[in-house]
């Protein structure tokens, strides 16, 4: 293998072990002596345990043990954590939703775990929990979003009135106020952004192993970032402190954030391996993925635009209720009021005014899925405008093009507080549009006409915010044998990190790839980090690069000692150190050597030439692009088909664009999936998940895709030396107003109508367009 | 699962015998409504007869008049067969668009019927074409083999053998997809027939079952026009996460249209 240089199209380094079934995934960690564990969830939305039975069940053939909440509270475990502090307008503090990893006495949603069975084999444990007998006292459920929140609703919480965890604000509302009574027009939006099931292909795992002789516990676990979850389970839940405790994350088959997130299971498993003294087995079954997994956006929102004469934006209101499920997950309550800074979007909109209400329903636990809150206000907003356009007779592009933040007000500080260092969205739009053959749309709208089809083009402009966050961890060290590990504490989920990390440090060491080993998701040696966000590549790669600088630094100091010349006299290039003008070298390896013995050492330094860096990035980072669709639609079925897409990004610089291919085609086939297909649907009586398998809950298959045509249009980021923006949720994030915008416009065309929500189904399509009132969607 | 004991018998009479004796048998065509029920602990029988040893169930022949298929083809195998492309191209194009290809390549014609799901393919075939279902103690006409919802005129231990089909002057079938799981939402199969123009429904009510109304107007004239002013009626359709009853009777009409266009 040669130099990989940051930019190439370099094919993924983990492709061949994963498609040689050669990799290695939480189900496929098999230790000798396991058990199997099972979890008895709640039928119920919500009810009271009248009483629980375990008897039976734990002199069943196989049981090793069952536990229960009475168990959790008599080893006084602790709550599962939210780290999202919120003040409310009036300058309380939201509420809290104290979460047990086993219910004690209510259970608050259907799958909610109640009971743990671990047998020495998973029927058995299956066959056991068939004996517990629960005594269930039902009481009326909250499950939709907006109703609940309405006085009278069922209480999620008796604690909680009207089911508001929180009444939240953000921007100025007396300038918002101002501006509306001097607008010419104002265009309103009401919209609900569809609640989706995540999905990962790979359903969460885990498994524990217990050392008796050390009292240490090691958990194997599909996760974003192990030393996230690390001491949650050691410190917060169980309660054992950290060194009893080793997370390892093996291979992950797609988190999309779900699996940032801190799960009961992790610390039930642990927990039950510690009392049985063996390891105990867990992998979540698709359906009970339906009901565990932590869910995404479900937000019902008002928009409010005012617009002076000429079309610019004057001001923005937007009130949202947002659903939040039973329990606040770890980062639940950030999602929909941090993530509302996007409503600025690309324009120069001066005022806007935002107030999210969070509400509890007895639903599966809300927190981040790809994007996180962004999607969210993008759609709101980029929907928004396009009605705006529609209203005052405008073109889509030219509303945008009358309010855009120009390259040359940039850098350019948002309403809401957002400093956007760079990027050339008129251009972007403009070579999206050229691509999209926008101008030409007529004659294709024609075209589809004769056969009898309905067609559509919209567009969105997306920014999105990425980089935030604590701190990275990278350590390198270098071997003397000849290779150079890395130790991450970000964790690939399916992106590439292997692939572009050691592009990264074999362009900036000068060393062969095949000498660098990328290790990652192991708390026992790799730091603290997180993949999430979309601040893998901006914040990871500067971490890295860091730490490589570091590792330079130190090895000039070692040869400097080997070569008897001073430092600032040696120049480090393709894994060398030379001492200037001459061809007197030593190359990093024989350093690394060098630096095991105290003789050539710095005074104070460790032996070994390594560096260790944790680095936060000091300023966040805006990736932002143009999609253009372009839909037809059936009009006797309501079938719409995606027949073109074309995207022109902006993520500053490249590491490898096939990998950011990737990333844009995934996020985009998630963002149309929501759009069109993804319809999670809770029975608004009994709060049970009617669409709670893939026999019911429809993912975007290839067939259903269109090909995506991906250009980029990239401003470097000024605020991290790789000058990258991030694009993991880019795709997911562009593609539903893009998507919805097309539709849109192809149903106002055909029939006067201006909007309807995701996800758009043949049968909304079809009761759209037969103006039919009886059949409202499910 | 629960446990079950495990049989491949080699011949319909050892399948037979094995399901007399068991306390509650399930024979096991391709498996694919049945395994997942077992998977999720929503069946339980005592034993389970594996029918994919027997290899005479797998026969596919045409003849002047009828289209004969074993009960344990494959809807792959019935999508790729000459004889049936050539005899009836409309049931090779239904066979080829149930599920996805693993599916395809598991799933059974006879395993289809026997389960008799409100939205499978197959029982509009049979009804609409005739057809007549051969079991290992009588034949069955199609009219009266389905029954209700999962349920048809078997008894119990009764085991589809072949199922014959009389070859149509013209027929064509139309789905449309329940997004998720790609079982009809509605499907809709036309034919002509030597007993007259047949039109039967699977998706859209508790049954597969024959629209009259669309029958009667095609009988007059075997035209999709002939169908603009038909109404089909909502009441008894399902209504579901996926569609509303009326909307499931629109595309009744819109789909036999189709059908009709293209046969």
């Amino acid at each position: 293998m040669t130099k990989f240089a940051v930019g190439q199209a370099v094919s993924r380094l983990e492709d061949e072990p994963l498609l040689k079934g050669q990799g290695r995934y939480t189900d496929d960690v098999k230790l000798p002596n396991a058990t199997y564990a099972y979890i008895l969830r709640s039928p119920h939305a919500h009810a009271r345990i009248r009483s629980l039975d375990v008897a039976a069940a734990k002199k069943a053939p196989g049981v090793l043990t069952v536990l229960t909440g009475k168990d959790v509270a008599a080893d006084k475990l602790g709550d599962m954590p939210c780290f999202i502090p919120i003040d409310n307008i009036d300058g309380s503090k939201r509420a809290d939703t104290p979460h047990p990893i086993l219910a004690k006495d209510t259970v608050r949603y259907v799958g909610d775990p109640v009971a743990l069975i671990v047998a020495e084999t998973l029927n058995q444990a299956r066959d056991a929990a068939e004996l517990i007998e629960v005594d269930y006292e039902e009481r009326p459920a909250a499950v939709h979003t907006l109703n609940s929140a309405k006085p009278g609703a069922p209480q999620a919480w008796d604690h909680v009135k009207n089911n508001i965890c929180f009444d939240w604000q953000s921007g100025d509302k007396a300038a918002v106020e101002a501006a509306f009574k001097n607008a010419a027009h104002v265009t309103k939006v009401t919209l609900w952004n569809n609640r989706c099931v995540v999905n990962s292909l790979e359903t969460r795992g885990a498994i524990a192993d217990y050392d008796a002789k050390t009292d240490r516990s090691t958990l194997y676990t599909g996760s974003q970032g192990a030393s996230l979850i690390h001491p949650q389970i050691a410190d917060a839940v169980l309660k054992i402190g950290k060194d009893k405790l080793r997370v390892i994350t093996p291979n992950v088959g797609g988190g999309f954030g779900m699996k940032i997130f801190l799960y009961c299971e992790q610390c039930l498993i642990v927990w039950a391996s510690r009392k049985v003294k063996r390891p105990v087995r867990w992998i979540a079954e698709r359906s009970e993925a339906f009901l565990s997994d932590t869910q995404g956006r479900d937000n019902h929102s008002v928009a409010e635009l005012a617009l002076d004469k000429d079309a610019r934006f004057l001001a923005l209101r937007v009130t949202t209720h947002a659903n939040l499920g039973a329990y606040l997950s770890n980062f639940g309550p950030y999602i929909p009021t941090v993530g509302t800074r996007m409503l600025a979007g690309v324009y120069k909109t001066p005022a806007i005014y935002i107030n999210v209400k969070g509400v509890l329903t007895n639903t599966v636990p809300m927190d981040a899925y790809r994007g996180a809150g962004r999607p969210e206000a993008i759609y709101l907003l980029e929907r928004t405008v396009d009605t705006a356009a529609r209203e005052l007779g405008l073109s889509p592009d030219e509303i945008r093009r009358r309010n855009f933040i120009q390259p040359a007000d940039i850098p350019y500080k948002t309403a809401l507080g957002d400093l956007y260092d760079s990027g050339d969205f008129p251009g972007n739009m403009q070579r999206s549009m050229t691509k999209a053959d926008w101008t030409s749309f007529a004659a294709r709208r024609a075209e589809s006409e004769k056969r009898g089809m309905l067609r559509g083009i919209g567009m969105a402009y997306y920014i999105e915010i990425c980089g935030n966050g604590p701190g990275e961890g990278a350590i390198i060290k270098v071997d003397p044998k000849g290779t150079v590990t890395v130790f991450l504490g970000m964790q690939d989920n399916g992106q590439g990190h292997v692939t572009s990390n050691t592009q990264i440090l074999s362009e900036k060491l000068g060393i062969d790839a095949s000498a660098i080993r990328i290790v990652q998701g192991d708390t026992d040696f790799t730091p603290e980090g997180m993949t999430g966000g979309s601040r893998f590549s901006a914040t990871g790669g500067t971490t890295l690069l860091m730490a490589a600088d570091k590792v330079v630094e130190k090895g000039k100091e070692i040869a400097a000692e080997s070569l008897e010349v001073a430092a600032r006299d040696l120049e480090y290039k393709d894994g060398k150190f030379t001492v200037a003008g001459t061809d007197k070298a030593i190359d990093i390896f024989q350093v690394a050597a060098a630096a095991q013995s105290k003789k050539d050492l710095p005074q104070g330094e460790e032996a070994g030439l390594n560096a260790k860096v944790s680095y936060a990035l000091p300023s966040a980072t805006y990736p932002n692009g143009c999609h253009i669709v372009e839909v037809e639609i059936d009009p006797a079925t309501g079938k719409v088909e995606v027949l073109r897409y074309t995207v022109c990004d902006d993520f500053g610089s490249v590491i490898n664009p096939m990998l950011l291919a990737g990333q844009v085609h995934g996020g985009i086939a998630q963002g149309l999936g929501q759009a069109l297909f993804e319809h999670t649907v809770y029975d608004e009586q009994s709060g049970q998940l009617l669409s709670g398998s893939l026999m019911d809950y429809a993912l975007p298959r290839a067939d259903q895709l269109p090909n995506i045509d991906f250009n980029f249009h990239n401003s470097p980021c000024t605020t991290n030396p790789l000058g990258i923006k991030g694009s993991g949720e880019a795709g997911a994030i562009g593609a539903p107003p893009a998507v919805m915008n097309a539709i849109a416009d192809a149903l106002y065309h055909a029939a006067g109508i201006k909007h309807i929500d995701m996800p758009a189904t043949p049968q909304r399509v079809w009761q759209a367009l037969s103006g039919s009132k009886a059949g409202k969607a499910a | 699962m629960y446990n079950f004991n495990y049989h491949r018998p080699t011949s319909i009479a050892e399948a037979a015998a094995l399901f007399v004796k068991a306390s509650e048998a399930r024979y096991l065509a391709g498996g694919q409504s049945l395994i997942a029920s077992l998977k999720m602990r929503l069946s339980q029988p005592s034993d389970l007869i594996d029918l994919s040893g027997i290899a005479e169930l797998r026969a596919i022949k045409a003849d002047s008049a009828n289209l004969t298929i074993g009960a344990l083809a494959t809807h792959n195998a019935v999508a790729s067969s000459k004889d049936v492309q050539r005899a009836i191209p409309a049931l090779a194009q239904l066979a080829a668009g149930i599920g996805d290809r693993q599916i395809r390549n598991a799933g059974t014609l006879g395993g289809a019927l026997a389960n008799n799901d409100p939205a499978a393919c197959y029982p509009a075939a049979a009804l609409a074409l005739g057809a007549v279902i051969h079991t290992d103690k009588r034949a069955i006409a199609a009219a009266d083999f389905f029954i209700g919802l999962y349920e048809t005129a078997l008894a119990p231990g009764e085991l589809i053998t072949s199922v014959s089909f009389p070859i149509p002057k013209t027929a064509n079938y139309q789905k449309f997809q329940q997004p998720a799981s790609r079982f009809a939402l509605v499907g809709v199969f036309i034919a002509q027939t030597a007993q007259g123009v047949r039109c039967a429904v699977t998706g859209a009510g508790p049954g597969v079952f024959r629209s009259s109304v669309i029958e009667q107007a095609l009988t007059q004239r075997f035209d999709a026009a002939a169908l603009d002013k038909v109404n089909v009626a909502a009441a008894d359709l399902n209504s579901d996460i996926h569609a509303t009853a009326d909307y499931r009777a629109h595309l009744v009409k819109v789909l036999a249209q189709r059908a009709v266009a293209a046969a």
